[in-house]
């Protein structure tokens, strides 16, 4: 399972970003290879337009099995996310990604 | 004067609750005592003016802007429109072309770029406008679907749907957005006159300044309602003379006005004063226009 | 460290009275963000010395480089919002038009349109008299706000709140039911609703909670002005009560709001009867509806 997060840093101590569009970074964690990598969403970011939408294809071209983020996405991307298979989990906000990754485990996070 | 030029006035304020519905409505209302008059509520994301009228409605259609639509049999999936489009309002997912109609703001590039044609535009509702009328007062209001970010064409729409079915009245108002963004750009732009209504307060005047910028950029004719005189202090009085701004009329402070206006009735009956004043701005804003002293 | 947004639908209700007399109660603790960047007027209060300011750029303006031009007309041609015209002989665009499309610059055959960077506004950290920090912005003449200016401040004052360890972010959150009420209220803890007792208050509280619920946030409500309109009040109350939405405190009709202002002071500091104790008890209980 590839798992994806929104973060405001690279690291598993980093906190997860609750902003779903303008969310700093993208944290990648591979579950086979245990590999955590980061992509830098700071571009995106600074658009002032359609910040949801460009993220949304963002994330499908990373193509996890799971968004784990925080206040969720909006109403457009989440009309982009639909097309994209995936389960996305919310209310990870004040959490590190670490939190977040266990509480997502344990089944404590919320499934939008 | 026979025949005089149809007026157009705008109504706006540096921010929200300095009393502008409040005088676009009763001014209106003072108008259509004698003449016909049509009042436009151009705060197209929070129009409110309608709580004060109970009209019957005449007249209701839906407005459109333009959006590309996706031609799946056509598309090579080049890549194409998802590069050229500012806004992210098109994205590609794979083998799928998405079109975000609330963000898309009718550029026609991605449509026009598209090298097989498989984004013609086609029309999208946004919003829904509606004409209501009250003995000799017709009122006009557009409202945007919620979800919607691009206000601007249906400001746009609406004012050309009241210039075409209302040339033939004397006096139009607008009531404008609040703020300085490109909303109350487009809201006063083509108004002969602008009424920036305040409070005699710091927020006021902090907020008439940048609406003074505004309109000066703008290049418009513009003069001062200040609201709620009495309250706060006498710096607006002093800013305007300064900028030799005309203040048009002091409206009083009282707390019966408030409540009045709380429970969405029109004043100026009660008051004579009000009364007076909006009669003083009338005169003002058709003598500034017509005789050209603005 | 908690973040509360203070928002109202509508200008006018008394929110960034209310506001200001929360940061100055917050006092050190509370890191400011005004974020009602249309009508930014909390500074007027906080005696902010704007020590540190930037330009902010936001959205994309075309330009025509004249040297290349070959005056075919294809940018004019292209342009849907007639921001591109002939002037002197020459194509120029009207910035105050221009929607940044980037289409011309496309079409340009000899490349000599350039998307530039539109200078939206300006942003500022500032120390204000509570002996904390406030960070605010000023929009630009006929810029719009899209919600990047929104949310920079927000996260300039959340960086600033987490390295100073403070308590608390106060957002003074955007009008309008849009992109830049969304963006103030992206991750906040707690919202607090301004309203007042008037035909429009109730009207614009319930679109703009709309968003709140959307969002899964905690939500609080203070009635301003609610002796003005008893039947009014009572109408908020049943909405609040149908919504779950704690009913922080009631303020009557008072025209210290507006004495204190023209004072520069926020009302708690102007004045200390009624409203001060309102305006006290509220703020307690909004610290304990965060804290737990
Ligand atoms: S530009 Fe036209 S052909 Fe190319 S991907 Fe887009 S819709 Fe398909
Ligand atoms: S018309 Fe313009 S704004 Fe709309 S989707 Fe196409 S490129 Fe984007
Ligand atoms: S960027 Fe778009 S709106 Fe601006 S001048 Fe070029 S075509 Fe017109
Ligand atoms: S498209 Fe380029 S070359 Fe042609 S008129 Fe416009 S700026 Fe000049």
């Amino acid at each position: 399972m590839k798992i994806a997060f929104t973060s405001e840093g690279t690291s598993w101590d980093s906190l997860i970003d609750p902003r779903f569009g303008r969310t700093e970074n993208i944290v990648l964690f591979d579950e086979e290879s245990k590999e955590l990598t980061a992509v830098d969403n700071s571009a995106v970011k600074n658009d002032a337009h359609g910040a949801g939408t460009a993220t949304a294809q963002k994330i499908f071209e990373l193509k996890p099995d799971v968004l784990i983020t925080g206040n969720g996405p909006g109403e457009n991307a989440a009309k982009a996310l639909k097309h994209i298979k995936m389960r996305i989990f919310v209310d990870a906000n004040d959490l590190t990604v670490q939190q977040a990754y266990n509480n997502y485990k344990s089944g404590n996070l919320r499934e939008v | 004067m026979t025949n005089p030029k149809p007026l157009k006035i705008a109504i706006a304020s540096g921010k929200g609750g300095t009393g502008k519905t409040t005088l676009s409505t009763n001014l209106a209302a003072f108008i259509a005592e004698q003449d016909e008059v049509v009042l436009v509520d151009l705060d197209v994301e929070e129009p409110n003016s309608g709580l004060f009228f109970n009209g019957i409605l005449t007249h209701e259609e839906d407005i459109f802007k333009m959006i590309p639509q996706w031609d799946e049999s056509k598309c090579t999936l080049c890549g194409i429109c998802p590069k050229v489009c500012n806004y992210h309002a098109v994205i590609q997912l794979g083998p799928t072309i998405l079109v975000f109609p609330e963000l898309c703001h009718s550029c026609y590039a991605c449509s026009e770029l598209c090298p097989v044609d498989a984004l013609p535009m086609i029309p999208k509702k946004t919003g829904t406008l509606r004409d209501f009328q009250i003995e000799k007062l017709h009122f006009v209001e557009s409202h945007l679907d919620i979800g919607e970010e691009q206000a601007v064409p249906l400001i746009s729409k609406t004012k050309k749907y009241v210039a075409r079915k209302y040339s033939h009245v004397s006096i139009t108002i607008f009531d404008s957005p609040p703020g300085t963004s490109c909303l109350v750009m487009e809201a006063t732009k083509d108004a002969d006159f602008v009424i920036l209504v305040t409070e005699p307060t710091p927020f006021g005047l902090h907020d008439l300044s940048l609406a003074v910028e505004t309109m000066r950029a703008l290049k418009k004719p513009f003069g001062v309602v200040v609201n709620r005189y009495g309250i706060g202090n006498d710096e607006v009085i002093h800013y305007c003379r300064e900028e030799n701004i005309s203040i048009l009329s002091k409206i009083p402070n009282k707390r019966k006005i408030a409540e009045l206006y709380s429970s969405g009735k029109l004043m100026y009956r009660d008051f004579p004063e009000v009364k007076h004043s909006l009669s003083d701005i009338l005169d003002y804003c058709i003598t500034a226009v017509r005789g050209g002293i603005a | 460290m908690k973040e509360i947004v203070v928002i109202s639908g509508k200008g006018g209700t008394g929110k960034t009275s209310i506001t200001a007399s929360f940061a100055m109660m917050g006092g050190s603790d509370v890191v400011v963000a005004d974020c009602d960047v249309d009508a930014a007027d909390m500074h007027l209060l906080m005696q902010p010395d704007f020590n540190f300011s930037e330009d902010f750029y936001s959205g994309e303006v075309a330009f025509v480089d004249q040297s290349n031009c070959i005056s075919c007309g294809k940018c004019e041609d292209v342009c849907r919002f007639d921001a591109i015209s002939v002037k002197k002989n020459l194509y120029v665009v009207d910035p105050l038009s221009c929607e940044g499309c980037g289409y011309c610059a496309r079409v340009c055959p000899t490349k000599t349109i350039v998307n530039q960077e539109r200078l939206a506004g300006k942003w500022f950290i500032s120390k204000i008299k509570t002996g904390s920090i406030m960070v605010h912005a000023r929009l630009g003449i006929g810029a719009d706000n899209s919600g990047k200016l929104v949310a920079k401040v927000k996260n300039e004052a959340k960086e600033i709140a987490m390295e100073e360890r403070k308590g608390f972010i106060l957002v003074d959150g955007s009008p309008g039911i849009g992109c830049p009420v969304v963006s103030s209220l992206s991750g906040a803890n707690f919202v607090v609703l301004v309203t007042e007792t008037s035909v429009s208050g109730l009207h614009d509280l319930k679109r703009v909670y709309e968003l709140v619920k959307k969002f899964n946030i905690k939500a609080g409500c203070i009635i301003n002005k609610a002796d003005v309109n008893p039947e009014k009040c009572s109408e908020i109350e049943q909405f609040l009560k149908e919504n779950e939405i704690v009913h922080l405190t009631d303020l009557p009709y008072n025209e210290n709001f507006t004495r204190a202002m023209v004072k520069g002071q926020t009302i708690v500091e102007y004045d200390h009867g009624e409203l001060k104790e309102l305006l006290n008890d509220g703020w307690e209980k909004i610290k304990n509806l965060v804290a737990n």
